[in-house]
């Protein structure tokens, strides 16, 4: 099977692979996927003081597809208030990557990762708990 | 240095050997005569096309002429063979038992016939080498069973079955047996009267013969196996298969076994070097690989390997030059891994994580060694990418890879 020229581009040369340090300040981390489907996605976030998207990293054990698609997520968070998160979709993806019918599942995946790093991040550093400025 | 990808994916398909295809030409446009044509010479020409053909192809297993008939492929002499004894012996019983890392071709006629045709069968497992445990198969077998198929060398992993052992207790207890020998025959020495089986089906283009043609051997003594056709009309292949035959195909189809008759020792020993070549070096050079299937009793051109925290797609996808296959079906609709795999206990996430490679008459050593570097290159790259690989290196226990032995090499964590 052949893919679009921007999986194949994301896909040999990816973005932001790799992990913030485990002390870094303001990082959200979320997982998706398990071994089992074939694929499995991890976003970690950067927010900066402004609740903005400053930097975001990924790691993912799956086909090119699912490379490509987090490769791309991660690219289009950088630089995005944290609240804009929640307008990225699964069709947003498959869209701009050319994926086909059955490649969808990577492009709900990388979501479902994306939503878990926001979520984790707003958990460890927005609620009012002591310990952290919000 | 390559002009097109280095082809490691010989039981997918061969090129069909020239030698093969120049037999074939003149039945194309010089004896295009139809064998069912007895009156005049266009016939008789075919005729004997077939007859020399059938005794190629009878000879490269160790059965005679009259035992072979020839069909589109190795689906159809599945199909002929499986649904044929179930109808022609339905009186006698309607028990089937085959085995869980049979192909498609033999598990969907199978599962058809359990559907409906009312037949009952027995899916036995493998070990973890991907070999049936016989005396499984002699426990499966009671007053119902008719017919008990099992392939002798597994496409994905290369795997033998020990179907003398099997067919010796079906022939006590008065049960066919059928195998799907289409990755053995031509890759190693296989006889039907050794072997013992009734029905074996074989494939033109698994042995550098075209594609569109098979063939089915059919025991006519000690037991003459009866089969219902599946294909009714004309009469040809006495009746078992009717349908114009494709005369080029089998021309073809009867040289490329006896091309392979000729060739086979030399072929397999030094397929197996190049073989043993590539698991050796790509075990000294990536650590975490696992070796899936049987090492003492495997096809000489066959190495189905895990290579554990990548996937099988991706890693293929890396490595555009070299053309292989992979134990995940991720393109597909189901996204399943391998079915073989699975069935031999190997978990999910290393069943996606392997590739198999199939040598042929065509590769060299430098092929191998350019596939090896490929692969090195291509495995750290996803390694780098893989959240799996970062837990196994941090915690040592990810699920799944208690097999490991070695440690991750330093250079190889990001």
């Amino acid at each position: 099977m052949e893919y679009s020229p921007v999986v194949q581009s994301h896909f040999e040369n990816p973005r932001n692979v790799g992990s913030f340090a485990p002390a870094t300040p303001r990082v959200g981390t979320g997982t998706a996927g398990t071994t089992d489907c074939g694929d499995v996605m991890k976003f970690q976030i950067r927010v900066d003081e402004h609740q903005r998207i400053a930097e975001a990293r990924f790691k993912t054990f799956g086909c090119a597809a699912a490379i490509a698609a987090s490769s791309f997520v991660t690219e289009w968070l950088t630089g995005r208030p944290l609240d804009e998160g929640e307008t990225l979709t699964p069709a947003m993806i498959t869209d701009a990557l050319s994926l086909s019918t059955e490649k969808q599942h990577c492009s709900a995946l990388a979501v479902e990762a994306v939503d878990a790093a926001r979520a984790d991040f707003e958990e460890k550093w927005l609620r009012p708990a002591a310990g952290h400025d919000a | 240095m390559f002009d097109r990808p280095v082809y490691l994916d010989h039981n997918a398909t061969t090129p069909t050997d020239p030698t093969v295809l120049e037999a074939m030409l003149p039945f194309f446009c010089e004896h295009y005569g139809n064998a069912a044509s007895r009156a005049h010479r266009y016939g008789w020409v075919a005729e004997q096309a077939y007859d020399d053909a059938r005794e190629q192809v009878a000879a490269l297993i160790g059965a005679s002429r009259r035992e072979i008939v020839f069909t589109s492929g190795a689906t159809e002499s599945n199909n002929l063979a499986i649904k044929g004894v179930a109808e022609m012996y339905a009186d006698r019983g309607r028990h089937i038992v085959t085995v869980a890392t049979e192909h498609h071709a033999v598990l969907d006629p199978c599962d058809y016939l359990r559907d409906h045709r009312g037949c009952d069968v027995t899916v036995l497992g493998v070990d973890a080498e991907g070999r049936v445990d016989v005396d499984a198969v002699a426990e499966a077998i009671g007053d119902e069973t008719i017919l008990i198929s099992v392939m002798l060398a597994s496409n994905e992993t290369g795997t033998l079955q020990p179907l003398g052992d099997i067919a010796r207790i079906a022939k006590d207890r008065g049960v066919l047996v059928h195998t799907d020998a289409v990755q053995a025959v031509g890759r190693i020495p296989v006889d039907v009267n050794e072997l013992g089986v009734d029905l074996l089906s074989m494939s033109g283009h698994k042995l550098y013969g075209p594609k569109g043609v098979g063939a089915l051997y059919v025991r006519r003594k000690g037991p003459r196996v009866r089969l219902s056709p599946q294909m009714h009309g004309g009469g040809h292949e006495r009746g078992l298969r009717s349908g114009t035959l494709n005369t080029p195909g089998i021309v073809g189809m009867g040289a490329a076994c006896d091309l392979a008759r000729r060739t086979m020792a030399d072929e397999s020993s030094r397929q197996g070097g190049l073989r043993d070549r590539l698991e050796r070096m790509l075990s000294e050079r990536i650590p975490y690989i696992k070796q899936n299937g049987c090492v003492e009793a495997r096809l000489p051109n066959t190495s189905n390997l895990t290579f554990a925290f990548v996937e099988g797609e991706a890693l293929m996808m890396k490595m555009k030059t070299i053309a292989v296959s992979s134990g995940s079906a991720c393109s597909s609709a189901a996204d399943e891994a391998s079915h073989v795999l699975r069935a031999m206990g190997l978990p999910e996430a290393l069943a996606h994580a392997s590739l198999r490679f199939s040598l042929g008459r065509g590769t060299d050593v430098a092929d191998v060694d350019y596939a090896v570097d490929c692969l090195t290159r291509a495995v750290a790259d996803l390694r780098r990418i893989s959240p799996l690989y970062d837990a196994a290196c941090d915690n040592g226990d990810a699920s799944g890879i208690e097999w490991f032995s070695g440690e991750p090499k330093a250079s190889e964590t990001s």
